[in-house]
């Protein structure tokens, strides 16, 4: 469905079901310079599930109008704006990684938005290398390169997608390719600059499910063990032979983690 | 963070697609010849079907062994992923009711495989899809072509049997600025010699019956969807951005992305053309693709043996292979088929029709048959046999004579190819 959220039109994925108001409500927010279609799967279970989703194509993402926002504290009140718009008081929020602190930050920002959080393939901080910072600030396809290789697991690159018939390498590739000029640098600079997450999380009151990738070399679990610190009562999940995205290398199991998160 | 590094391609032809089997550990793909999959429960049947998980339902749909096959040449072309057919045709079949209905309008090259060329010719009209077909060497011919109904531009690598190249880069732009797709059969170049979709294609297939599988043993096509065409910008194919009643109003480029197009083949074009491949006959294809540099690179360079025999031989009349620097499209081969021009070729004998008979029965190693890309030299007469449905004029307007002799060059000893060529050519002049 399509929202006027300020002077952008934004797109949001409902999982191919109606959008109704009188149901829970899970956003599905994207990582860097991907969009909706990352979440196709799980958002299409709960919205056959008593759920109302709103998989939301950032703004400068996807469907979605406007410029991409220059920094996660902006995509917070961003999102609180757009859960406004919506209609919707309160929602579990689900980020993958630039997501994942998005999702964080909303809930710090605006407490009562936030019913419960999902962050997948997450860390505070989360530096960006300066080789691929760069790429991307000069609209290099290494950057795309490289986020694609980084992003997945040790055995992904060979492939083995659980969706018939699909290589994940030219999946993952094509959408980074369709962003447009200067999103993954903008996106990529904000997640690099976002310093004070800890803080944040330690404000967050609503309950917590971190999924993370026992292979995931830009998110690695390690790096997460800072933020699960900070997060009273969050739970992890780590997924076995998995990188960053999860949702892609093993959407099954990221799935049953989002179903037994209770969200 | 130190930089990973993508596997390279004789890499990826031995392992994309398949982990080994996590039951027990098979290191070859094991052939899941089964017609379906059992489900946990009712919840996981209807997630399944509705797209909520991955997984297999029925194997004219998926099948894991045909999903192995389909990864590892979207994997070797540089797609988003791939579908496997029956055959050939079925793979350009697909592609075709894919994107168009009652209606619609192909622009094609003219010098197509026969096959390929009857159904665009001659069946499809009966079904509302008309076909304009054009020089393949001239580009402008092909933006001539373009009618406001039309939906896809359409050519072959190596246009069969002339050798003809198809500049994809500058075909592709043609289409491009029309808003359309350019596929392209690359059934004799395999992904080894060329990708086209690395040119500017969108869509590439091939009859993975000949130089994939490599072995003459089975029939099976691919079709490969290199995820860069922007359907929703081109306002040409609602069938892809408008919702789909046959599949619960499904608006393909809205759930899929850049796998758009190859969902709504699988999901419609499998489901109800049914032309789906075998299990057993991926595995045969696997086993081909392993080995699928070091068959091309000895194929290419017994073509290369049997060029320079033929060339120098007074009862050949003239040959049409890219290499040769005479032949037309010699420049753009080399920018585009660096490491050769494959392994199928033709050539005129002296002597016509009848030379030609008495030369092809000659033959003791060549096989007469009508195929190409085996293990095994072949050869043909395509006036009488692959094209025989062509007019003259159509004939000539392909590059084909009463005396063309097609060729496909096999892996036995360049040696033995040219002494069995070498007596056949001396007994066709006896006439």
């Amino acid at each position: 469905m399509e929202l006027q959220v300020g002077d952008q039109r934004i797109y949001a994925y409902t999982g191919n079901r109606p959008f109704r108001e009188d149901q829970p409500v899970l956003v599905f927010l994207h990582g860097a310079s991907m969009d909706h279609s990352v979440w196709l799967l799980q958002s299409r279970y709960f919205a056959h599930h008593g759920y109302s989703v709103l998989a939301v194509d950032l703004p400068g993402h996807g469907r979605s109008g406007g410029e991409a926002l220059d920094s996660i504290p902006a995509l917070a009140d961003w999102t609180a704006t757009f859960l406004e718009t919506a209609g919707v008081t309160q929602a579990a929020l689900v980020g993958h990684s630039m997501g994942s602190l998005v999702a964080l930050e909303t809930a710090a920002r605006h407490p009562t938005r936030g019913r419960a959080l999902a962050l997948l393939g997450t860390a505070v901080p989360m530096p960006v290398g300066p080789p691929l910072l760069a790429a991307a600030e000069r609209d290099d396809h290494a950057a795309v390169e490289m986020i694609t290789l980084w992003g997945l697991g040790d055995r992904a690159p060979l492939g083995g997608n659980r969706v018939p018939g699909l290589w994940m390498m030219g999946g993952v590739e094509r959408l980074l390719e369709r962003a447009a000029p200067g999103v993954l640098y903008r996106d990529l600079k904000a997640c690099n600059d976002y310093q004070h997450g800890l803080e944040s999380a330690a404000r967050v009151q609503c309950p917590v499910q971190l999924i993370l990738g026992s292979e995931d070399r830009m998110t690695p679990v390690k790096t997460a063990r800072q933020l699960q610190e900070q997060l009273t009562g969050a739970r992890t999940v780590v997924l076995d032979d998995c990188g960053h995205m999860m949702m892609v290398e093993r959407p099954d199991q990221t799935l049953d983690a989002l179903i037994a998160a209770g969200l | 963070m130190a930089s990973p590094k993508p596997p390279r391609f004789d890499t990826l032809a031995l392992h994309a697609g398949q982990q080994p089997d996590p039951l027990y550990g098979s290191r070859a793909t094991p052939i899941y010849q089964t017609t379906s999959f059992v489900f946990r429960d009712t919840d996981h049947a209807a997630s399944i079907f509705n797209g909520e998980r991955a997984g297999h339902v029925y194997s004219r749909i998926t099948n894991p062994t045909l999903a192995v096959l389909e990864e590892r040449i979207a994997a070797l072309e540089g797609g988003v992923g791939a579908i496997a057919t029956a055959s050939g045709q079925a793979a350009l079949h697909l592609a075709i009711g894919t994107l168009m209905g009652a209606g619609g309008h192909i622009v094609a090259s003219r010098a197509l495989y026969g096959g390929s060329h009857n159904l665009l010719a001659y069946t499809l009209p009966r079904f509302g899809i008309q076909t304009s077909f054009v020089d393949p060497r001239d580009p402008a011919a092909f933006a001539a072509a373009i009618r406001p109904e039309t939906r896809l531009v359409y050519g072959e690598v190596l246009g069969n049997p002339g050798l003809d190249v198809l500049n994809i880069p500058v075909v592709a732009g043609v289409a491009h600025e029309a808003g359309l797709p350019l596929l392209v059969d690359a059934t004799f170049t395999t992904p080894y010699l060329c990708r086209p979709l690395d040119h500017g294609a969108d869509l590439v297939y091939h009859s993975a019956t000949k130089f994939l599988s490599g072995h003459g043993v089975v029939i099976g096509g691919l079709l490969v969807d290199g995820g860069r065409f922007d359907w929703e910008a081109s306002r040409r194919f609602p069938e892809l951005t408008e919702p789909y009643e046959g599949f619960h109003d499904l608006d393909f480029v809205e759930e899929f992305g850049p796998a758009a197009f190859l969902m709504r083949a699988r999901k419609e074009g499998l489901r109800d053309f049914g032309a789906c491949m075998s299990p057993t006959t991926a595995f045969h294809i696997l086993q081909g693709m392993e080995t699928l540099s070091l068959r091309m690179q000895r194929h290419v360079e017994n073509t290369r043996r049997i060029i320079t025999f033929l060339d120098k031989h007074e009862a050949v009349e003239s040959i049409s292979y890219p290499e040769l620097p005479e032949h037309p499209d010699h420049a753009l081969a080399l920018e585009l088929l660096p490491r050769g021009c494959g392994a199928v070729f033709s050539f005129n004998i002296q002597g016509g029709r009848p030379a030609g008979r008495r030369f092809i029965e000659s033959l003791q190693v060549f096989s007469h048959l009508a195929n190409v890309g085996d293990a095994k030299s072949l050869v043909i007469h395509p006036a009488s046999t692959t094209h025989h449905r062509m007019d003259a004029a159509a004939l000539a307007a392909a590059g084909i004579g009463e005396g063309t002799i097609r060729l496909s060059v096999g892996l036995e000893d360049p040696e033995d190819l040219i002494d069995d060529l070498s007596r056949a050519l001396k007994t066709s002049q006896r006439g």
